[in-house]
């Protein structure tokens, strides 16, 4: 198992990430800088961390989703290997169209930081299948720009496709249809707002984020 | 040339910051404002005279970079 967390000037749950998928799964981690032009050989997991890439400047993850290294990482996804992005790594993948659907400040204008309970509503795509008894996760939220938005058109498309993987069971931030994560088309690219990575131990308060990263290479 | 390039949510987004700045202009006593709207202005010089050809490059940088048009909707002025 090999994984790779994307380090943008301005993440601060890089470490985090990295503590988080070593202890959950046993996998090796990549700490992979953005001007890189190359990502390790073999990966099974990308990921791209929680912060706020060059400061949230023009609008959180615009900037970060034109890094040299997003090129390698949109190459492969192509190729079909699993990508998660969380919280600001979720605004990333929006922003560089990996993903549908933009996040919009929080409907209060608060930032929110505390732990939400999620439903799991697609239990079978490559992120989730570790949910398939509990169907629900307990974990925390950390943004300001969390408040998910796609057209009503688009958000009937993702809901029938099967693409809403997690939804808030009480909307703090004032969601659409209450999505907290979504994948794409081809279901190996993943963003949430939610930490998986802040909530992958029971002294954490909830270690369900673990099933995440334990799905993503249970295949590998 | 100098390029203006204006950007704000597109209608039926709701704009969050436009309504708190409504709740504090209302407090102010200014009871006839409505639907504010926040955005922003971002303002650049550009090389070259050709009007059509730079404004369909500002365009492009538009929606490459300075507005999510997901999102957002843009005017661009050339003066």
């Amino acid at each position: 198992m090999k994984s790779a967390v994307i380090v943008f000037p301005g993440s601060n749950c890089d470490r985090d990430c990295k503590v988080a998928i070593e202890r959950s799964t046993g996998s090796s981690v990549d700490m992979v800088w953005h001007q890189e032009t190359a990502l390790p050989s073999g990966l099974d997991l990308i990921v791209l961390p929680g912060g706020f890439s060059y400061g949230d400047y023009l609008r959180c993850g615009a900037m970060a989703a034109l890094s040299p290294v997003m090129t390698e990482v949109k190459a492969a996804a192509e190729r079909g290997v699993a990508v998660v992005g969380i919280c600001n790594g979720f605004q990333v993948l929006c922003e560089a169209g990996m993903l549908p659907g933009a996040l919009l400040r929080n409907a209060r204008l608060k930032y929110i930081c505390k732990a939400v309970t999620l439903d799991v509503t697609n239990i079978q795509t490559r992120f989730s299948t570790g949910y398939a008894a509990s169907r629900e996760a307990v974990m925390t939220v950390g943004n300001g720009e969390g408040n998910f938005f796609a057209e009503e058109a688009q958000l009937d498309r993702i809901e029938g496709d099967g693409q809403v993987v997690f939804r808030y069971r009480d909307n703090p931030n004032g969601s659409a249809r209450n999505i907290a994560g979504i994948v794409n088309g081809k279901g190996n690219v993943l963003g949430l707002m939610p930490h998986p990575d802040r909530s992958f131990e029971t002294e954490l308060g909830s270690d369900d984020g673990a099933l995440l990263f334990q799905s993503a290479l249970a295949s590998a | 040339m100098k390029a203006k390039v204006h950007v704000f949510l597109k209608p039926g987004v709701l704009d969050v910051q436009g309504k708190a700045i409504e709740g504090a202009v209302h407090t102010l006593g200014f009871g006839g404002v409505s639907d504010v709207r926040v955005g922003r202005m971002i303002e650049f010089d550009i090389a070259g005279t050709d009007r059509a050809a730079l404004e369909a490059e500002v365009k492009t940088l538009c929606d490459r970079l300075l507005a999510n048009t997901v999102i957002e909707s843009y005017r661009v002025e050339l003066i």
